[in-house]
């Protein structure tokens, strides 16, 4: 099998759009998070806190390309130009079919199918639909706007498993590498805040909604006073490399791709089991070849949702015990939902790389359900050589993802 | 409204949507795929923002004939006083 290594690194989130500016948000505990009032308008929607991307130029896409994006396919395509930028990928490479692309998002751009959809309800009809409507509201928007852009030749992908769309991108990616089927795949996720988001999670008592007048107090994941999740976007793109190829051309490494397991509880549409998360942490770990004890930390899923922060922090509980630092990123960007995989991965990898671990923003008091396992409620500075990422989404859909500090 | 001025709306049209510079605009018989860079999705897009900012039925048949400026002025001019 292949090892397979990070090499380049794109990143649009509500704390900035660069690795500069994300490490320092992480660092300092800036918050992401603000209020979305233009949201009040929706009627019935009592959440109007989110994550918003703001400060990157769409013009960098040529029209012809940038014709068939949502602002979900501008996020994406500009990520995954800064990331094979990074990685130093020639262009005639990315034409040789040896690179993929592997690309997940929950939906295509909801903004272009709110209005797609409106004119069809209003007007009852397709007349006055644009041509370039449907490359914007298409499930794999994201992967195809990207692919055209960039001329991949290679396999694309598009996984959409909601929260877990972008950790099963990148474990896709892993897998076609370390089967030696691509050199190179282009992995990640991307979402686009929208009220109907909000909305979704919402109606189901899920969205953070006593924190209106203080958004940078939510979410809260792991604390006593959560509430619920606070929606947001970004784009989140890694490139991952055959570690043979990168260490041949003397790429830069910024980490090793060391496990990934992806499970299905099979059982509730939006109650985790428990039993599944566990099951997926250990796989990730055998996906490994390493114990429990091996893992330096642990960046949780944990969106400030009751019943999901409870039974996450439960299962690392039950692998790992009480000394494994363990944080959600969700405090500070909240929930990127199709991007939150790769997003966290990446802010793991940067955490790795400059020597500190970032607490849960918003962590005052642990609740007593979420107890029992090692919380980071400051930064501390530590040298963690392998992280364990998770990512679980509706459908009881899991992933985990295992970076290590080698490769080089 | 003068074809003229017709002329200088729908370049305005052109221009915003397809970000292209007024002074590509100038010659009627700049060619739309060839000069402008604009292809078929494009023209599908084109007619919908047509039929939309001048409140008239372009026929698909009569789109497709299109090919230069000075056709789409017609098209329009045509569409808009049948």
């Amino acid at each position: 099998m292949n090892r397979v290594v990070v090499t380049g690194i794109g990143i649009l989130s509500p704390l900035g759009n660069d690795k500069a500016a994300v490490a320092e948000g992480l660092r300092n505990g800036r918050s992401g998070i603000r209020r979305m009032a233009e949201w009040q308008k929706i009627k019935g929607l009592q959440s109007f806190v989110g994550g918003e991307v703001t400060g990157f130029d769409p013009q960098r896409i040529p029209r012809p390309a940038r014709r068939t994006m949502g602002k979900l396919a501008i996020m994406a395509t500009i990520a995954s130009d800064d990331a094979v930028r990074d990685a130093g990928l020639a262009p005639e490479y990315l034409r040789s079919g040896r690179a993929g692309l592997s690309i997940g998002s929950t939906t295509g751009s909801p903004q272009s199918m709110s209005e797609s959809f409106s004119d069809l309800a209003l007007k009852g009809g397709i007349e006055g639909q644009m041509g370039t409507s449907f490359m914007k509201v298409m499930g794999h928007s994201a992967a195809a706007n990207a692919a055209v852009h960039l001329g991949i030749t290679g396999c694309v992908y598009s996984p959409t498993a909601a929260c877990a769309s972008s950790a099963q991108a990148i474990g896709l990616g892993y897998d076609l590498i370390r089967h030696g089927q691509q050199e190179v795949m282009i992995c990640g996720g991307a979402e686009e805040l929208h009220a109907t988001t909000a909305g979704t999670f919402d109606i189901v008592h899920a969205a953070s909604r006593a924190y209106n007048e203080s958004p940078d107090k939510t979410p809260r994941p792991f604390d006593a006073a959560r509430d619920g999740l606070a929606v947001s976007e970004g784009a989140a793109i890694m490139v991952l490399e055959d570690r043979e190829r990168a260490l041949s051309r003397n790429a830069c490494i910024y980490a090793e791709i060391l496990g990934f397991a992806t499970c299905c509880d099979g059982a509730h549409i939006a109650m985790p089991s428990g039993e599944g998360m566990l099951r997926c942490m250990r796989s990730s770990l055998i996906s490994a070849g390493l114990e429990p004890g091996d893992i330096d930390y642990i960046n949780a899923h944990a969106t400030g949702t009751q019943i999901g922060d409870a039974t996450e922090s439960q299962g690392i509980k039950e692998i790992f015990g009480g000394l494994v630092p363990v944080s959600s990123s969700k405090g500070h960007v909240g929930h990127t939902i199709g991007a939150c995989g790769s997003m966290e991965a990446i802010f793991s990898i940067l955490m790795m790389r400059e020597g500190f671990l970032a607490p849960t923003l918003n962590l005052e008091h642990i609740s007593e359900d979420c107890s029992g396992i090692n919380h980071l409620q400051q930064t501390v500075t530590v040298q963690a050589g392998k992280i364990l990422s998770n990512s679980f989404a509706f459908g009881g859909i899991n992933a985990s993802l295992i970076l290590g500090n080698t490769g080089r | 409204m003068t074809r003229e001025q017709l002329a200088s709306e729908i370049n305005a049209v052109l221009a915003a949507q397809f970000e292209l510079k007024p002074e590509s605009l100038q010659d009627p018989e700049t060619k739309l795929n060839d000069d402008l860079g604009l292809d078929s999705l494009d023209a599908i897009d084109l007619v919908v923002t047509m039929e939309k900012k001048f409140g008239c039925r372009i026929l698909e048949a009569e789109a497709r004939e299109v090919r230069t400026l000075s056709q789409l002025y017609d098209c329009v001019h045509k569409a808009k006083s049948p």
